[in-house]
């Protein structure tokens, strides 16, 4: 979606001009652009009454906000115990190399962004790989270049 | 359906949905649980959904296929079972479902293949298994029963009815008694008298009047844990109902559950049941005519463990960073905005319509003293039989690895456990007696948290794992104090050094020394509770991080630096995967002949051990 006046009005309509709205008018906005674009941050700051360097300040603690656009396609590998134990770490080495991008980066071309999380909950599966919306579980080095192929 | 307007009308309806109901209805349920969902049960559900579309079962009522919460099992699902035979199918693939409609809906028969099977033994149904055997499903009573989306089913669960008791016939008082009676201790990892907690609010808001919130923790950070997930996912109105309940005993208005980000289908879940609770008038303005009003947001995480702590989470409730405060005050005293607050995990919630409805007396005959009721773990890692458990609280730490975990696939012991996620210890085998409550596991320097229970074996390198949870704990930590924020990264630079085979003994001294101090200044858990593993680990095994620091071994072969990968010649078949495969190219051999790998060139990332057909890889 374009960061357009127009898209960012209809996300701040539903939220009352109050600093406790910030968080979930962040998140809605990366929900409709992938990422917090400079001139949505300073948007949601003026409409909500808060200062533009705690939207900044908000926007970098939590692990979730990106502030940089991501690819078409999300693979995120979880580090969580259960999958720590059964190698996530060499998968998430794998698909660096394979994808030939660092991992909470996204590829040159903007087709992969390649993610870690902490913990998606299906933990009985593990190791687990995310690919946009398809859980890969017991995932291997073999499994995930299947998938790969297919994106 | 329009609003329930008081009790009765509840109780009506309660009464005419079960007189609709023919118990002889052919049911299929599918878990829709995380574990099943990531092996496509969503799938098996549809093929089910087709395949009686196709077929004509001559039955009284139309056969149902129902999606539920999660059945527990998760190592052999995707799960279905099929009422009223109560027969259990496994590993369940969408190919599979019309099978199980010709053999079990037309003709009452079991699919034998499809059973579970344990040495040499099939099982028809759930309650024979013995992963379930042993547990006691009361707060996840209706998940895997019940489909979440479907009020109509809650409210046949008993939904609401505890709620419409308290706003009718209970004074807020009399409710906090209840609690306080029951002994339910906070599930969330901290366990403090939820009675007391409430308690404590009350006496604020007398003192302060104004208003007073109720807040449901699903933020569910500890890696490894799914429990909240579960039970949020699986039967959400037992969370609303307890808040609401809470709500009244407090003189609440307002609640807010915090679910973490990374849990769509949970807020989702939620989403629904706030909906058709408040189209009905279980939520909102005047609840059952009863002229209480209370209604709940839901406000979503944004990638922070630290919001699983309550001033934190609170301080994300206020749209700002996520950073504890000291305490005192507590948020019973001082919260949300600055008034009375009570945050409970949202397993604690759910507790509460059970104890108002079957009273005190039958909660604190639960579990043991001073730890009373059931707790839900979820049960992973190195074991034969992993998933979602429920027991009551005192039952063994080594029942539950070796009888309801079925014990370590290939090894006679388990090496350890870990409870309490990255706030926890590593409990060894030796006290695989260990009762599991709030203050046994305290004793040897572990704690309940939040439920994850993971198990490791001899394949598992303790200061491998002491360093994962250190260096989980350093990125998540806040920075707002310094034990915290520097200690974090001092202790995980020692680990670094030993997991390299550096170091000396005079480390792990200071590392002892430096864990202490970082316990006793920390602003919250997350940096006051971080050394506990490293303690735990040193404390139960200081041979290994010895054979680290002074043999520069890593017994378990995991700690990279410290290991060698060869082939072992008698085993490899010369297949070549392994070469064309190592990222450093420094496998050779010729083809259909043993190959070897230049130790000098190789970065251990593992791939060829992953990639062998044949197991010919070793690691030592």
């Amino acid at each position: 979606m374009a960061v357009t006046f127009k898209s960012l009005e209809t996300i701040l309509e539903r939220y009352p001009p109050s600093p406790e709205h910030l968080i979930s008018a962040l998140q809605e906005v990366q929900a409709a652009f992938s990422y917090i674009p400079k001139e949505a941050m300073t948007a949601v700051c003026d409409h909500l009454g808060v200062p533009v360097s705690r939207g900044w300040a908000v926007a970098t603690f939590y692990k979730s906000f990106r502030l940089t656009p991501r690819g078409m396609h999300e693979i995120k590998v979880c580090l969580g115990t259960a999958c720590h134990l059964k190698g996530g770490a060499r998968l998430v080495e794998g698909l660096e190399r394979e994808l030939h991008v660092s991992r909470e980066h996204t590829t040159k071309d903007m087709k992969v962004t390649l993610e870690t999380v902490r913990c998606l909950g299906t933990c009985a599966m593990a190791p687990v790989v995310m690919i946009d919306e398809n859980y890969l579980g017991g995932a291997n080095i073999r499994s995930l270049k299947k998938e790969l192929k297919k994106l | 359906m329009e609003i329930i307007r008081n009790v009765a009308e509840l109780e009506g309806w309660r009464e005419s949905l079960h007189a609709a109901q023919d118990p002889e209805r052919l049911v299929v349920r599918v878990c829709l649980g995380p574990g099943c969902l990531a092996l496509g049960a969503n799938k098996v559900s549809q093929a089910f959904q087709a395949a009686l579309k196709a077929k004509r079962i001559r039955a009284r009522v139309q056969p149902l296929v129902k999606e539920t919460g999660c059945h527990g099992f998760c190592s052999q699902g995707p799960l279905v079972n099929v009422d009223p035979f109560d027969l259990f199918y496994v590993k369940v693939k969408p190919d599979d479902a019309e099978e199980i409609v010709d053999t079990t809906l037309a003709r009452g028969q079991a699919v034998e293949r499809l059973l579970y099977s344990e040495n040499g033994t099939r099982y028809r149904s759930a309650s024979e298994v013995p992963f379930y055997k042993m547990q006691q499903k009361v707060v996840l009573k209706n998940v895997g029963v019940i489909d979440p989306l479907r009020l109509e089913d809650a409210i046949m669960a008993g939904a609401y009815r505890s709620l419409a008791k308290v706003l009718t016939s209970m004074t807020p008082d009399e409710v906090i008694a209840k609690v306080e009676g029951s002994g339910l201790r906070g599930r969330g990892g901290a366990g403090f008298l939820t009675g007391r907690k409430w308690r404590f609010a009350v006496e604020n808001v007398r003192k302060n009047p104004g208003p007073v919130y109720v807040v449901g923790n699903g933020d569910e950070g500890d890696p490894g844990a799914f429990m909240d997930r579960t039970l949020m996912e699986g039967d959400p109105h037992a969370v609303l109902e307890g808040m609401a309940i809470g709500a009244y005993a407090l003189g609440a208005h307002q609640g807010f559950i915090y679910v973490r980000m990374e849990y769509p289908l949970a807020i989702r879940n939620l989403g629904i049941a706030i909906d058709q609770a408040r189209a009905l008038g279980l939520l909102g303005e005047n609840i059952l005519g009863t002229g209480f009003n209370f209604d709940i947001k839901i406000n979503r995480g944004a990638g922070a463990f630290v919001c699983g702590e309550e001033t934190a989470l609170i301080a994300s409730l206020e749209g700002r960073v996520g950073e504890p405060i000291p305490r005192p005050p507590y948020p019973a005293e001082k919260g949300l905005w600055g008034r009375p607050t009570i945050i409970n995990n949202v397993e604690t919630w759910a507790n509460v319509p059970l104890i108002i409805d079957k009273g005190a007396e039958w909660y604190a005959g639960l579990g043991v003293p001073h730890s009373t009721g059931t707790k839900i773990f979820s049960l992973v890692g190195k074991l034969r039989n992993t998933g979602i458990i429920e027991v009551p609280m005192g039952i063994t730490l080594g029942r539950i690895v070796e009888e309801i975990g079925g014990g370590v696939p290939g090894q006679d012991r388990f090496k350890a456990v870990q409870t309490g996620g990255p706030s926890g210890g590593c409990i060894p085998y030796e006290l695989k007696d260990t009762p599991v409550d709030y203050d046994s596991l305290a004793k040897v320097g572990s704690i309940m948290g939040s439920g994850g229970m993971i198990v490791m074996d001899q394949r598992d390198c303790v200061v491998d794992v002491a360093r994962y949870f250190l260096h989980f704990l350093e990125e998540e930590s806040c920075g707002k104090c310094l034990p915290c924020r520097l200690g974090l990264k001092s202790m995980l630079e020692y680990l670094d050094r030993f997991a390299k085979g550096q170091g000396s003994q005079q480390d792990i001294d200071d590392l002892h020394s430096l864990a202490r101090a970082i316990m006793k200044g920390s602003l919250c858990a997350l940096g006051g509770t971080a050394p506990n593993p490293i303690l735990t680990t040193i404390q139960y095994f200081k041979d290994e991080y010895l054979a680290h620091v002074v043999d520069h071994k890593c017994p378990a072969g995991v700690c990279r630096d410290l290991i060698t990968y060869s082939i072992n010649p008698e085993l490899c078949n010369g297949c070549g995967l392994c070469a064309r495969t190592c990222p450093q190219g420094c496998i050779s051999g010729e083809k259909k002949k043993p190959h070897t790998i230049d130790a000098s060139a190789c970065i251990r990332c593992g791939m060829c051990m992953d990639e062998c057909p044949v197991g010919a890889v070793l690691v030592a």
